[in-house]
């Protein structure tokens, strides 16, 4: 399957891969357990409108050396190719990047990330974008150490009150 | 914006060092590779080993080492260590003039200072080396 990649990070074996619609539960719980909100409906959605669809990615990391009893999967990433928005050229966005916690720190975002882009640019785009809130520090010198700068655009908003 | 010349010998001097942490420079020779004052620098490496980010080694051949968490010290607080960005206003304070004027000018400054200190706060003395492709190997 496109996306597949092996590698040995200390004890966990990871492997990502596209999401399957098997996923579903198991991305449940894992934001659950991070965000301490059960999304169902939103994930659902999510999974209707990305997984399998062209220019559209939701990869997923899987511990193979987990044992029988731990739920393999360790993150996800989820993303897509926008075109003329804001009038931009054809560009990847990343949306979500999730680890459990108990693996970051261990090359997994990193992994998940390089796939995605690597996805992205076999599907003809030249640049991956994300957005980060500002005193989102973890996820902003994540996206810094994979090489992420400022870009073109700057985000505005008002309230409509 | 430009930052004090303490705060720009501050980050010369870590990320030379922390490039290859096992190497040991001396104030002379940091101040010679940037074109800088090595009275200047001399104090500004105190204030770093003060921090814990450099050590002194003393002695005939001594010199600093980097002995900071390259992963975990970012730019910004290399910066906190001299300044102290964005913290007064940076609009003078005006006699009479529009009600109004300078308040709006301190919002659109505190903005950029909101974004200067979330762009410094987010990279790594690691994420700036491997940026540059500095990092020994």
């Amino acid at each position: 399957m496109k996306g597949k990649n092996f590698s040995n990070l200390g004890q966990p074996m990871i492997e990502t891969r596209f999401a399957i619609p098997g996923d579903l539960p198991n991305v449940i719980d894992l934001d659950s357990q991070i965000t301490t909100i059960k999304k169902i409906d939103y994930w659902q959605d999510t999974f209707g409108r990305f997984v399998g669809k062209k220019g559209r990615y939701f990869l997923v990391a899987e511990n193979r050396n987990g044992g029988e009893t731990q739920i393999p999967l360790v993150g996800f990433i989820v993303g897509e190719i926008r075109a003329w928005e804001f009038g931009s050229q054809p560009c990847g966005w990343v949306l979500t990047i999730l680890v459990k916690p108990e693996y970051q720190g261990r090359g997994i975002g990193e992994q998940l990330f390089e796939a995605i882009c690597k996805s992205m640019k076999d599907d003809g785009v030249q640049t991956v974008r994300t957005m980060v809130a500002r005193e989102d520090n973890l996820n902003m010198s994540f996206f810094r150490s994979q090489g992420m700068m400022a870009g073109p655009f700057i985000e505005l908003e008002m309230s409509v009150d | 914006m430009r930052l004090q010349k303490s705060t720009q010998f501050g980050l010369y001097a870590v990320l030379e060092l922390a490039r290859n942490p096992e190497r040991q420079l001396s104030v002379l020779d940091i101040a010679n590779l940037y074109g800088i004052s090595s009275h200047h620098l001399a104090k500004v490496l105190r204030d770093l080993g003060r921090a814990g980010l450099v050590d002194a080694v003393r002695g005939a051949g001594g010199g600093y080492t980097f002995s900071g968490n390259a992963r975990r010290t970012t730019l910004m607080d290399i910066i906190n260590i001299f300044e102290d960005i964005g913290s007064d206003e940076t609009v003078g304070r005006v006699q009479g003039g529009y009600e109004g004027v300078q308040p709006a000018l301190q919002l659109v400054l505190g903005e950029i200072d909101d974004i200067a200190k979330a762009t410094f706060g987010s990279i790594t003395i690691e994420t700036l080396l491997k940026t540059m492709g500095w990092r020994k190997k």
